[in-house]
């Protein structure tokens, strides 16, 4: 069984391109000419070079010392919390704006929720020159203030999205109305390994590039390509789609995906999409999202704005119907415990987003001889003050 | 002969109207459809309020998020429009998303729209090729006619696959946007109009997005069958209430 998207689009019974006309003809010419472009030898050379000398890659394969005596088991962290700009999102948008230039498209659009996607790509865009419009809700500037001024700073223009609950789903409503009003010159540039074919797919490509050294790393520390687990969080999924990507059809890997959960699942007040979700469309991907019996999709809640996206990836979505990731949920209270733990155990401060992931460990038990890598997707600097309100530093 | 196709073959141009089902209040959804075949239009499209209306302008968005507030949703929806085949002959197109429909599920929610006497569906993120791979069959078991959407940027290979699947009418976007309306057609909207026009389709076509009076309705049924107002209407009922529909009706047709 493969876990890879096939050739319509889909990931068993999940993903598809379910969009407005308006958007057909950008879609499909994305669609046709995705793979071809990204095995360009020269792409690869620039995409490869820029990984190398301006995010700063390989990151690390950390062994953790003290996390691993507390834990009595194996654990490494991938650290993509080394990227330039703070988080692995960087990899997927210096990939698409490369795309974007070779596709003629002078304007790129994004949305975020916690800002990392939006500085990430407003970063690419002052990197090529391009103008750059980030879509961002208004709840979200608001709790997100640095990373707006990050934005601002490296020129891009962010536009708050002020329908519906004002946060990531919305902020993604108005990146598409803007690439249906434009669709000529502009780009967008999904932050996730969400929304129609071939988006996902390219996303998880893009960050597939976690696990290639993973392996690498790996069997240079333990003599073995393979760890036992890989442990990512996941929001709309695209650090698990990269730290899992090379090991997806390779089931002595088992993949742990870890849910925000936020005050727990059955408070109302969460963003556990396995859990809470049913199958359906959000933004042109058939998935697991969270929503009404009458089919109208609802606001997920979590201390993280970058995991309180009520859909996932419809690669993730495969994953959990077909069991291949085991999925844990973890609330607001266990992921800042462990945020904290993590800071003064091995001395990483972790975005709230990556703490999740690290909060398993209290519940889920693994061998004294396990392998266990956990992808340290974020770091901290832009949650500082959630952590000060939250541990009143 | 269904409803829309038996409107489609009279000798006129036709003025359809959109409005949000639950907008301003959530029981106008009846009295709305009255007024609008009272006041001499020829067909109406029932918007089905959904969360997240990809495709729509600020104005339609507002309407939706209006509705859901009110309460409306899919079996209200057919609860109020139970007997609305003893009032009103006009064909009547639901307009929605996909999700909605999902999860009310596909056949049943075809099945009640034929008992309730719809006569087509304009779905925007429903495309061409699942429709006619996965959904076409059940459509066709209960009647209802699919309605494609076309922009200034669909190849006419694509618009001719289309126009072989459809029995209706082509949704013609005039241009490149969400809903809502703008100050009236330039050049390019008409060279657009004629070129779809000299494809000799097997299906009229009906112009949408951006028609919001008598001008721009007179522009768009130059080379087209008709044209749909929704946007515009919606401020006009939500300024007006919906009292005045005649006016704003006869506004356009006289």
């Amino acid at each position: 069984m493969s876990y890879h998207v096939n050739e319509k689009g889909y990931y068993g019974q999940f993903g598809g391109a379910f969009i407005p006309e308006m958007l057909y003809p950008n879609i499909e010419e994305l669609r046709q000419k995705y793979l071809s472009i990204m095995a360009e030898p020269d792409f690869k050379a620039e995409f490869d070079q820029l990984l190398k000398s301006y995010v700063g890659r390989p990151t690390p394969l950390y062994y953790a010392k003290r996390f691993s005596e507390k834990y009595n088991t194996k654990i490494y962290f991938k650290r993509e919390d080394l990227c330039h700009t703070g988080a692995h999102k960087v990899n997927n948008t210096i990939g698409q704006i490369l795309m974007a230039k070779r596709l003629g498209k002078t304007r790129i659009i994004a949305e975020t929720g916690a800002g990392q996607h939006g500085v990430a790509t407003a970063t690419v865009c002052a990197l090529a020159g391009i103008q750059c419009i980030v879509y961002m809700g208004e709840i979200d500037i608001a709790r997100q203030a640095p990373n707006v001024a990050r934005m601002k700073m490296l020129g891009a223009e962010v536009r708050p999205a002020k329908s519906g609950s004002r946060t990531l789903k919305d902020a993604t409503n108005e990146a598409i109305r803007d690439w249906i009003n434009n669709p000529e010159d502009t780009h967008y540039i999904i932050g996730s390994a969400v929304g129609p074919h071939p988006y996902p797919d390219m996303v998880s490509r893009f960050q597939s590039v976690v696990s290639e050294e993973i392996k690498w790393q790996l069997n240079e520390a333990e003599g073995t390509q393979n760890p036992d687990y890989v442990v990512a969080c996941v929001g709309g999924g695209s650090n698990a789609a990269g730290a899992y990507y090379h090991f997806l059809d390779d089931e002595r890997v088992g993949l742990i995906a870890v849910e925000a959960a936020g005050k727990g699942i059955d408070t109302g007040e969460s963003a556990a999409t396995s859990i809470l979700g049913k199958e359906g469309i959000i933004h042109g991907s058939k998935t697991l999202l969270m929503q009404t019996h009458d089919g109208q999709i609802t606001e997920p809640y979590s201390i993280s704005a970058g995991l309180d996206y009520p859909g996932v990836g419809p690669m993730h979505a495969h994953l959990h119907t077909t069991k291949r990731a085991e999925f844990i949920p973890v609330t607001d209270d266990e992921a800042m415990t462990a945020g904290l733990m993590l800071s003064q155990l091995e001395g990483i401060i972790p975005a709230i987003e990556t703490a999740h992931a690290f909060a398993i460990f209290e519940t889920k038990k693994f061998k004294p001889n396990d392998i266990v890598v956990v992808c340290l997707s974020g770091r901290g600097d832009k949650d500082l003050n959630t952590y000060i309100d939250y541990f009143k530093l | 002969m269904n409803r829309i196709q038996a409107k489609l073959k009279e000798d006129k141009k036709l003025l359809s109207i959109y409005f949000s089902a639950g907008f301003p209040e959530v029981n106008d959804t009846v009295e709305i459809i009255k007024r609008l075949e009272k006041s001499g239009v020829d067909m109406i499209e029932i918007g089905l309020p959904f969360s997240d209306p990809l495709a729509d302008g600020p104005t339609i968005q507002a309407s939706s998020t209006k509705a859901l507030k009110n309460g409306m949703h899919t079996a209200l929806l057919f609860k109020q429009l139970k007997d609305i085949r003893k009032e009103v002959s006009v064909p009547l197109i639901l307009m929605g998303y996909f999700n909605p429909m999902l999860q009310y599920g596909v056949e049943a929610f075809c099945k009640k729209c034929h008992e309730v006497g719809i006569d087509g569906f304009i779905i925007p993120d429903l495309p061409a090729q699942v429709y006619d791979e996965e959904y076409k069959a059940i459509f066709d078991r209960y009647g209802l006619l699919n309605i494609f959407l076309i922009t200034p940027q669909t190849s006419n290979d694509r618009i001719q696959y289309m126009d072989s699947i459809s029995e209706g009418f082509i949704y013609m976007v005039s241009s490149a946007s969400t809903t809502g309306a703008q100050s009236g057609f330039g050049h390019t909207q008409e060279d657009y109009f004629k070129r779809i026009a000299d494809l000799n389709l097997k299906n009229p076509q009906i112009v949408g997005f951006g028609i919001s009076n008598k001008q721009t309705f007179t522009q768009a049924t130059t080379h087209a069958k008709g044209a749909i107002i929704g946007s515009a209407f919606i401020k006009y009922i939500d300024a007006q209430g919906i009292a005045k529909i005649h006016e704003f009706v006869g506004n356009i047709l006289n």
